[in-house]
């Protein structure tokens, strides 16, 4: 579990994030949604410790990142994993060997242990005929998904990913999607997803924090999403066209009920 | 100029963040030896072009301005041998090794950091200044002597090829120059020079790229900065280092 407590941030003096309080939960897929430019990446920054928090305390099961020396937050970075916004693949490297990139600098394992965790990571996320590939060679749907298995070779505890499907098409979305949900409920990882995706929101949503032009403004699940009273929740969800006649039917059933 | 300070505290940290101990030695070999393929072993042929032009012109030049009967015709030799050894072979080469190698490396470590491959390293908990800069600065300051006597041996040659081919000057007169009043240490300082300059091209180069921010346009400033800065710390160095080497 991860205890994000008051948090706030400042950029020269402007203010970004406003006291925010949210927890995220073991074994579950924790979303942060919000517009773009509303904070989430720099929410997420904080999280992980690439950002330092002007205020406010991130705690890792109890253990507080302010507090932790340089070895101790070593040994925590090992347990994390990351999906950034642009995959953030090495670009000099072939697919495989920026899975066996985590693997060579910190696991103890030999050198066919390890390119046989490599294979093993590549292949959950089903690249199995691209291991050979340069970033440049791939599309931008198997790049987040050599992200993910980069991500995952180290087997963290907490896996945080930035927009994971932003630039995707929606049938390529879902199934980042689910391969995310289902890698968290595998190995009972802490899961963070930014996203502004109502996809995502409504497929993968255990957990979901709204942020708001810095202000955490709700918290909830995708269950109660669209019964939720919050103004600019509502704004959000309900910008689309789509999701304006979601409302409309909702609305009505709400009216047949009474 | 408090800015400049500022960053020179900056780039003092960077070092210190660079000269780390490694967080895997066979890693580090491993792109140490790329490294010195890319930045010292690809720049041979941009050396010895050069190198082989700037010797015939200056041998050229000599024979052409020094017409006095006071002066002996062997000048030319020992005037391009001097021009070569103490200036060409080290500040000069290195200023056109600071626009190839410099604007390399800011702008491929600039790359790694808008695309957050900079930070995808730290989130592991690798030394990314370290992993990225430690190479590329050991690896071009080992190989860059090379590059300096090659430039002063291809230089002597391109010489010897006008005093060859042209009826300006014997190929005698131009030898019996080339071997006068030769003194070993202009060598030794020339390379000293070099190494020194290559330390300055690759850790400025490497700090303008590591501390990027923005996107693909500021990655070009960064570039075009390195090569800037770089050259002007050359210059001063290079006044210091003669100051220090020759007196
Ligand atoms: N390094 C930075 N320096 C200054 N301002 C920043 C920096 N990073 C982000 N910001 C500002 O913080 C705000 C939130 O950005 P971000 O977290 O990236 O939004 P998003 O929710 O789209 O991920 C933006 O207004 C942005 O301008
Ligand atoms: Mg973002």
């Amino acid at each position: 579990m991860i205890e994000a407590k008051n948090v706030s941030k400042w950029f020269d003096g402007q203010r970004i994030l406003y006291d925010i309080n949210a927890t995220f939960e073991t074994g579950k897929t924790n979303l942060i949604i919000g517009q773009s430019g509303s904070g989430k990446t720099v929410f997420m920054k904080c999280l992980i410790g690439l950002l330092t928090p002007e205020e406010g305390e991130i705690l890792y099961d109890g253990r507080k990142i302010r507090n932790m020396n340089n070895e101790e937050r070593r040994q925590l970075r090992t347990e994390i994993g990351m999906l950034f916004q642009g995959s953030a693949l090495f670009d000099n490297e072939t697919v495989l060997g920026n899975v066996m990139f985590p693997l060579t600098m910190f696991s103890s394992l030999s050198k066919e242990e390890q390119l046989e965790r490599a294979h093993f990571c590549i292949k959950r996320v089903g690249l199995e005929n691209a291991d050979k590939k340069y970033p440049s060679e791939i599309s931008g749907g198997m790049q987040k998904r050599v992200a993910i298995a980069r991500a995952i070779a180290l087997n963290p505890k907490y896996l945080f990913c930035d927009e994971p499907n932003s630039g995707l098409d929606p049938k390529t979305s879902i199934l980042i999607d689910e391969l995310l949900s289902d890698i968290t409920h595998e190995y009972g990882m802490t899961t963070v997803i930014n996203t502004h995706d109502m996809n995502s929101v409504l497929g993968i949503g255990e957990k979901i924090i709204f942020i708001n032009k810095g202000h955490c403004d709700w918290i909830g699940n995708d269950k109660n999403i669209f019964r939720a009273k919050s103004q600019s929740l509502n704004d959000f969800v309900f910008a689309s066209k789509l999701f304006q006649e979601v409302k409309l039917v909702l609305e009505r059933e709400v009216e047949s009920e009474k | 100029m408090i800015k400049s300070i500022k960053n020179f505290g900056k780039y003092c940290l960077f070092l210190v963040q660079v000269f780390k101990r490694p967080d895997k030695w066979r890693v580090f070999f491993k792109s140490l030896i790329f490294e010195i393929d890319k930045l010292g072993v690809d720049s041979i042929p941009l050396v010895l072009i050069i190198s082989l032009f700037i010797g015939a012109v200056i041998c050229i030049q000599m024979t052409i301005n020094i017409v006095s009967p006071l002066i002996p015709s062997y000048s030319t030799g020992l005037a391009t041998r001097e021009i070569l050894l103490l200036e060409f072979s080290s500040t000069m080469m290195c200023l056109i090794l600071a626009g190839k190698v410099g604007s390399n490396i800011a702008s491929e470590i600039g790359t790694m950091r808008v695309t957050e491959q900079i930070d995808a390293m730290d989130i592991m908990g690798v030394n990314s200044a370290n992993y990225i800069v430690l190479p590329k600065i050991i690896g071009f300051v080992l190989f860059v002597p090379v590059l300096c006597v090659l430039s002063m041996f291809f230089g002597l040659i391109g010489g010897w090829f006008i005093a060859e081919f042209t009826t300006m000057i014997s190929v005698e007169n131009y030898n019996y120059g080339l071997q006068s009043f030769f003194n070993e240490w202009y060598v030794w300082y020339g390379i000293i020079k070099t190494v020194v300059f290559a330390f300055i091209i690759t850790s400025v180069a490497a700090f303008c790229g590591y501390y990027v921010k923005g996107g693909a346009l500021e990655v070009g400033k960064a570039s075009t900065n390195a090569v800037v800065s770089s050259s002007i710390l050359i210059l001063l160095a290079d006044v210091i280092l003669t100051k220090l080497l020759l007196q």
